[in-house]
């Protein structure tokens, strides 16, 4: 990273923090003042977190190799029914194992 | 509290992997100072990807806040000014569970309570942030150890935590098909936007759901 993009991240990482401000006092604030969000975009709002983090599981299932994919799979599975945590450990054994047992 | 320890290790670690210092690893965790979306601003930034859609991104991760704070507003309605600024600046998922908890046993939800208990866990977010970014510099092929896998399947335990919301199905099925193609012809990073304008337009324009009160759900991170 070099000296500019280095600046730009801090500057992201300034609006970020801003913005996760916002959202903690942004339910005080509209309490207070009593005012309602449009029910569609309040649908749209609610749809933006599993949106953006799909594009983010998506390409890697198909572009991580082999292993990661089968990895991913594994941790869906565990995902179903345990907590994140469980899924991390089960998909990183996974993909350990393939890395240094399988090959 | 104990259960957020490891992710902000993770985000340390992975923050140094993706191109960060150990100081803005560090800086990120003290001013955003929210696990799941600090990752997924951490990915995207790692893929070049506009500023104004990891802007946006960790808003909307961060937008059950909203939630919290007007449920809180009743037991803080007597702090001033400044005090208020910390609730909500500390305001994570693990407070917002125990200032409730608190205010049913009819005990007085304090400011001297209130900063204790943000900053057990605020204090140790940054530690295992620092620690694992230390960590981090020290690994020389994160493929080695299988650190490459670990972001994707945490984000996809995002997605699953999310699985009760109206339209869950269709926006995740939509957005990932969608981001795969665009990933195919258009490239990267803009599959990211437009897999995520996808969904969200669908979400948009499908029937709404009868009921409208959003349950305040609680998830285990900071």
């Amino acid at each position: 990273m070099d000296n500019s993009e280095h600046m730009q991240l801090i500057y992201v990482i300034l609006a970020a923090a801003v913005a996760t401000f916002l959202t903690r006092i942004g339910g005080y604030v509209m309490i207070t003042q009593m005012k309602r969000i449009p029910p569609r975009m309040e649908a749209a709002l609610n749809a933006v977190p599993a949106a953006v983090l799909s594009t983010l599981v998506a390409p890697a299932f198909l572009s991580g190799g082999w292993d990661v994919a089968v990895a991913m799979l594994v941790a869906l599975v565990i995902g179903l029914r345990f907590s994140s945590l469980w899924m991390l450990l089960a998909g990183w054994l996974v993909v350990m194992a393939i890395r240094h047992v399988v090959i | 509290m104990v259960s957020a320890a490891p992710f902000g290790a993770l985000f340390g670690a992975l923050a140094v992997d993706n191109g960060f210092s150990v100081f803005d690893a560090v800086f990120m965790s003290a001013t955003v100072y929210a696990g799941a979306s600090q990752m997924v601003g951490l990915e995207l930034f790692g893929h070049n990807v506009q500023p104004w859609l990891i802007i946006l991104s960790i808003f909307a991760v961060n937008f059950r806040h909203i939630l919290y704070s007007a449920s809180i507003a009743r037991h803080i309605r007597h702090f001033s000014g400044v005090q208020k600024f910390f609730v909500f600046f500390l305001l994570v998922d693990p407070q917002y569970a125990e200032t409730e908890k608190r205010a049913e046993r009819g005990e007085p939800v304090t400011f001297a309570w209130y900063l204790g208990f943000g900053l057990v866990i605020y204090l140790p977010w940054q530690l295992m942030t620092l620690l694992g970014a230390i960590f981090g510099q020290m690994i020389g092929d994160p493929k080695a150890i299988g650190l490459d896998v670990l972001l994707p399947i945490y984000f996809m335990g995002l997605v699953l935590g999310f699985r009760k919301r109206d339209n869950w199905l269709p926006v995740v099925a939509v957005s990932s098909l969608a981001s795969i193609a665009a990933m195919h012809f258009v490239g990267s990073p803009w599959h990211v936007s437009i897999g995520a304008i996808a969904g969200i337009v669908l979400a948009a324009y499908l029937p709404l759901s009868k009921r409208h009160e959003e349950p305040v759900t609680l998830e285990h991170e900071v």
